[in-house]
This record gives C-alpha cells, sequence and structure tokens, in this order.
C-alpha cells in the first residue's frame, strides 16, 4: 500500500494554496504533516483524500491513478480538528455508519464497532448521541469512526488541537500504538513540533504551500534542510544571526568579532547565518567555549519550572529557554552564552551547510 | 381587566415592580385578545343579538353558527379545499427548496450572491401583481379552478421564503458532518435523507410554518384562480354578503374556526419561531 502525489498542485482563484508536491507514503507508515496555520496541511490532506481536485499533478494509490475517483469510491478515513460526529445518532451508530454503507453483516458490524469502542474507551457510552459526550469523548468517537473502517489511508487533521491539555497528552500517547495496530497509512496534520516528534514516524514540513523537507521525524529535526524548516521545526522557533566570516574571525551583525569555532571553522569566507535553538542558548557562562552576545531583555515568560527569555541583540529578537524561574526586569542588559558546536549554519539561499556536529553524530 | 384590578393591591413597597410589569403585561394581553374574544363572542350569539344590544358575553349561546358551517358543503369544503391547497403547497415549497437551499449553503457558483438576493425580492412584489398573468395563464391551459394551480401559485411566494429560511439553518451545519459523511461512503442522496434533514429538522419545521401561513391567510391570489371547486374559506368568507345581508354569527363561527389551524401549527413550532422570523440567521 502506498500513496504517491506526483508534482500535486492547487490553485484557487489564482492564489496558489499548494506548489506541486511530489511525496510517497508507505504502508503502515505515520506521516506528520508539520506547519504553521495556513502553511497548507488541510489543503494537502484535502487533496489526498479526494475532498478537492488537484490542479495539477496525479494521485497514486498502489500504482493506480485515483485522482479524479469520488471520494466515496476511495478507502479514505477522516478526523476534523472540530469533533464531527452524526448528532442525530447514537455513538453505536456513528461509529458502525462506515460499515452499514459498505454493508457488512449485524454481527459484524457489531463485532467490529464493539473493537473500535473498546479501544477508543467508548464501550459505556455507545448508546449516547455524541453531544452527551465530553470534547474528548466526541472525539474518541470520530476517532473510532475513521478506525472502524480498515481505510488504507487515514487522515487526522489536528484531531488533538481542540481538546484540553491532559486529553491531548492522554491520546497523543495512545494514538501511535493504536495506528501500528491498523497497518494503514496515516497522516497526522499538526501545528507542534512536540507533537511531531512525540509521534515519530515521516514528517514533512510545510511552509506555505510548499514541502521544505520530508524524511524521518528525527533527521528533519536533527538536520533541517535550510532556514525554514528550522523555524518551522523549533518551538519557540530557532533563533538566527547573521554572521560574515573571514579566515579565523567571525563577524557578527551587530559589529563584534570573535574566532570562528565549531562547524563555522572549515567554512569558505563568506556570509552565512547561524542558527540555533533556544534551549542552546543560556544567560550563564557555563564554560570558556561559549560565545558571548551582549543583548537586552525583552520580555520574561515563566511556565513553571522554565523560564523562556525573549531578548534583543541589535535587530534579532532571540529566545532563551532557562531551566528554573528566572525573572528578570525588561530593558536590562543581559549577556547571553551561545555554545557554538549547537549552532546550524545556513547559506544565503538559506540552505544548510553545515549542521551542528551533535545532530550529524545522532 | 380583573387582572389589572387584582395586581393593586399588591402595590406595596416590596413587590412594586412585579405589579408595575404586571400591569402592563396584563394590558397588553387585553388589548391582543380582545379581538380574538369578540369573535369568539359573536360566534355564539345569534344574529339579532349582535345587531340590537351591546353584550360583552352571549345571552342566549347557541351553536347554531357552528351548526351551519359543518352542515352546508359550501362552508365546510372551503375548509377542505384550503387544506388541500395549502398542504400541497406546503409539500412542494419545502422538496424545492430543500435542494436550492443547499446549494446556497455550500457551493459557490456564478452569480450566487446575486440570485439568493433576486429569490427574496420575489416576496417585495405585492401577491396581485400577479393575480392577472397568473388568471389568464391557468384559464388558457386548463388549470384554473383547481387546488395546484392556487398550490403553485403560492410557490412563487414561499419557495424563496422557503430557501431563505433553510439556507440559514443549513448554513448552521459544519461542512466537514457533509464531508465525513461522504468519506463514510455516503451518497449524496443517502446522506442528505439520513444525516442531514434531522440536523435541521427544525429548520425544515419552521420553514413549512412559513409556507403554510402565507397560503392559509393569501386571500386574492386564491380567490382569482379559483370559482368553485377549489374555493378557498378565505374567499367563502369574503362573499357571504346576501340579499339578507351579512350572516353575522356564520362569519364569526368561520373566523373561529379559520384560526385554529394556524394556532396549532404555531404551538407545535413556538420554540423555533424566532430564529425563523431571522430566516435562521440567530
Amino acid at each position: 500500500m502506498t500513496l504517491t502525489l506526483e508534482s500535486v498542485s492547487k490553485v484557487v482563484r489564482g492564489e496558489t494554496h499548494i506548489h506541486p508536491v511530489s511525496l510517497t507514503l508507505s504502508r503502515g507508515s505515520m506521516n506528520v504533516l508539520l506547519g504553521p496555520t495556513l502553511s497548507g496541511k488541510t489543503s494537502l490532506m484535502r487533496l489526498m483524500a479526494g475532498l478537492d481536485q488537484p490542479t495539477g499533478g496525479r494521485i497514486l494509490w498502489e500504482g493506480r491513478d485515483v485522482t479524479g475517483l469520488r471520494v466515496q469510491d476511495r478507502g479514505v478515513a477522516m478526523v476534523y480538528q472540530q469533533f464531527i460526529n452524526y448528532p442525530s445518532m447514537s455513538v453505536f451508530e456513528n461509529i458502525a455508519s462506515p460499515l452499514r454503507i459498505a454493508g457488512l453483516s449485524r454481527p459484524e458490524i457489531e463485532e467490529r464497532v464493539a473493537r473500535a469502542a473498546a479501544m477508543m474507551k467508548l464501550t459505556p457510552m455507545l448508546q449516547r448521541k455524541p453531544l452527551e459526550l465530553s470534547g474528548g469523548q466526541q472525539q474518541r468517537c470520530a476517532l473510532a469512526r475513521a478506525l472502524v473502517k480498515n481505510a488504507g489511508l487515514v487522515l487526522l487533521d489536528e484531531p488533538l488541537a481542540n481538546l484540553d491539555y491532559k486529553l491531548r497528552e492522554e491520546l497523543r500517547a495512545e494514538i501511535p500504538a493504536i495506528f501500528e495496530e491498523a497497518g494503514s497509512i496515516f497522516v497526522y496534520a499538526t501545528t507542534e513540533p512536540h507533537e511531531a516528534l512525540l509521534l515519530g514516524g515521516n514528517t514533512a514540513c510545510l511552509w506555505e504551500g510548499r514541502i521544505t523537507q520530508f524524511g524521518p521525524t528525527a533527521e528533519v529535526y536533527r538536520k533541517p534542510g535550510d532556514a525554514i524548516t528550522a523555524r518551522v521545526f523549533s518551538d519557540p522557533p530557532m533563533n538566527f544571526l547573521r554572521v560574515q566570516k573571514r579566515g579565523a574571525r567571525l563577524g557578527l551583525g551587530s559589529g563584534q568579532e570573535i574566532d570562528a569555532k565549531g562547524p563555522l571553522a572549515e567554512l569558505p569566507d563568506g556570509r552565512y547565518v547561524a542558527g540555533f535553538r533556544p534551549n542552546h542558548l543560556g544567560i550563564e557562562p557555563r564554560g570558556a567555549h561559549l560565545l558571548e552576545f551582549s543583548a537586552r531583555v525583552a520580555i520574561t515568560e515563566i511556565t513553571g519550572s522554565e523560564s523562556y527569555i525573549h531578548v534583543d541583540h541589535g535587530g534579532d529578537r532571540w529566545v532563551a529557554l532557562v531551566h528554573g524561574v528566572r525573572e528578570l526586569p525588561a530593558g536590562a542588559e543581559q549577556p547571553v552564552y551561545l555554545d557554538p558546536a549547537h549552532v546550524y549554519v545556513f547559506g544565503e539561499d538559506e540552505r544548510l551547510v553545515a549542521a551542528a556536529p551533535y545532530a550529524v553524530a545522532a | 381587566m380583573t387582572e389589572a384590578v387584582a395586581a393593586r393591591p399588591t402595590l406595596a413597597l416590596p413587590g412594586l415592580r412585579v405589579s408595575r410589569s404586571g400591569i402592563v403585561c396584563a394590558l397588553y394581553i387585553l388589548f391582543l385578545m380582545l379581538p380574538i374574544y369578540w369573535l369568539v363572542n359573536m360566534s355564539f350569539k345569534t344574529n339579532e343579538e349582535i345587531l340590537s344590544s351591546f353584550t360583552l358575553w352571549p345571552r342566549q349561546p347557541t351553536l347554531r353558527n357552528y351548526a351551519v358551517i359543518f352542515t352546508d358543503p359550501s362552508w365546510y369544503m372551503g375548509y377542505v379545499n384550503s387544506i388541500i391547497y395549502v398542504v400541497m403547497n406546503t409539500a412542494i415549497s419545502i422538496t424545492v427548496a430543500l435542494p436550492a437551499a443547499y446549494a446556497f449553503s455550500r457551493y459557490r457558483f456564478l452569480g450566487d450572491k446575486h440570485l439568493f438576493f433576486w429569490l427574496l425580492t420575489n416576496r417585495m412584489a405585492p401577491p396581485a401583481v400577479f393575480a392577472l398573468p397568473f388568471f389568464q395563464l391557468y384559464s388558457s391551459i386548463g388549470l384554473f379552478d383547481t387546488h395546484i394551480a392556487i398550490a403553485l401559485a403560492h410557490c412563487l411566494f414561499n419557495v424563496p421564503l422557503a430557501v431563505w429560511i433553510l439556507e440559514g439553518f443549513m448554513r448552521g451545519v459544519p461542512r466537514e458532518i457533509d464531508e465525513t459523511a461522504f468519506i463514510d461512503g455516503y451518497s449524496w442522496p443517502r446522506f442528505f435523507v439520513r444525516i442531514f434533514m434531522p440536523l435541521i429538522a427544525s429548520g425544515i419545521g419552521v420553514a413549512a410554518f412559513f409556507c403554510f401561513m402565507f397560503s392559509w391567510v393569501e386571500l386574492l391570489l386564491s380567490r382569482t384562480l379559483a370559482s368553485t371547486e377549489a374555493k378557498s374559506i378565505a374567499a367563502t368568507m369574503t362573499r357571504t354578503v346576501s340579499a339578507s345581508g351579512l350572516d353575522w354569527g356564520v362569519l364569526a363561527a368561520a373566523g373561529v374556526l379559520t384560526i385554529i389551524p394556524g394556532a396549532l401549527v404555531i404551538y407545535f413550532v413556538r420554540n423555533y419561531i424566532a430564529k425563523g422570523f431571522a430566516l435562521g440567521r440567530v
């Protein structure tokens, strides 16, 4: 079972929603579409499902062209961000509905619904109406309906985004195991890098209707192919610093000059953009090898056990993730320290030219 | 009146506001109910009593007026005819309006907004405008004086109204439900009947109510397009002036009986009626 997109594109009223995308998803795989809102995750999913027709390109299912096929005739299932169930039917009938349409026998329907309900912990609620359930249960009902069908392609469009934190954690932990059992191709759209990392599998980073990178999730995270992917796949977003290399010296945007260390040392002279994640930027000089930058505190956000310190360095806004509660007054001068071993270097065209050494090793 | 008087003694300070609003409310209801009461009152009186004296309630209560209506075919057939064409009209209007409203709520097509507005402008023309063309057209194709003729003529006003109301209700149903059903394998007709219609059941009820009410009270077209076979109750009531003058009591009884179907229908859709008046856009 494979789903292949061959330079599939979507243009709506002269506006390009999806630039030509080529992608092959294979059987039993979990594929995460990661991108901010309006990056085209839902548009791409709708094309995969057959709800929308692509403007160009072909969609192949197991090598067969299904581009023009009605959604009813494709073996797909989909779960939306909103909890979509049939309000006038009981939970049992909701889960059973695709099986009834398929014309399965009554005992088989009952058996499969019971199994899906047990998996989604809905067994006691089968006779209730969806609107009498909590949000989490409603989404479980939608998930059960998607699973019971045994569709070859299951599309999950930010299925957990409207759930409260606790339920999200709970369902997120269950989903990969359930999917592994089903053996279908799963496509999971999310805006959260965190969620992509937890789900594993493959990740496609989306930015303004383009897939910037597709590969195993950990690899995309550790070796982002370009600055955009790195920005998308980092929360809070990656920090960037413009640098100019001249011999063994690095000129920084603010006129500061330091020795070229780490991945920068081997690069030819020229202009580069250095990227580093917030957790690699600190406010304490923990070692002599760290680079020191002068910066001014803009905001401090405290999440409980960690603090996000937003600082301005030259014209750039950086975020440092620091353990413990650190309350710094806004406007205060605060030197920040960066470990050059964790720096990604992007060329002027934003392509990755040198990954952080630890990432390469991993 | 009695309620208003009864409310006065409670003008003590703690209950001041309540009793004041009670008075206003009672007066309002009194004004609303007065004509209806007078109609009911008249329907139980004899013609002599109606014409000769001013009485607040029937001095010699009689059921003769109702007896006349239920025994004289020229009276009770008016109700039968009205009900036949009203039901026909409501059924046709809703059947036609459902798919149209779905198209307006779900698809974008060339000129959809203009067409949608144009539908409503149909309601702005008074029925009198259409009386002449309908009369001539129906006479020439042999539809004159049939129930379907009146039902179809009323569709001109009721289909746009039903489309507007239903579209408002349908817009409230997320599009994702349609898509989920299609993904589940439902064909469009099956989805529409099994899943979609239960979701907008109250909208269908409200639209049917408005079609029913318009068709039930509409006088001009129904009178123009029918002479005997399909003569409506409204037409019957306006043609009872005989050589001996008006039969006040029978007319009042006919009026009371004409109010009842409307009151019954209102009772069933009372919870949705506000939404219906806002054309589903609440």
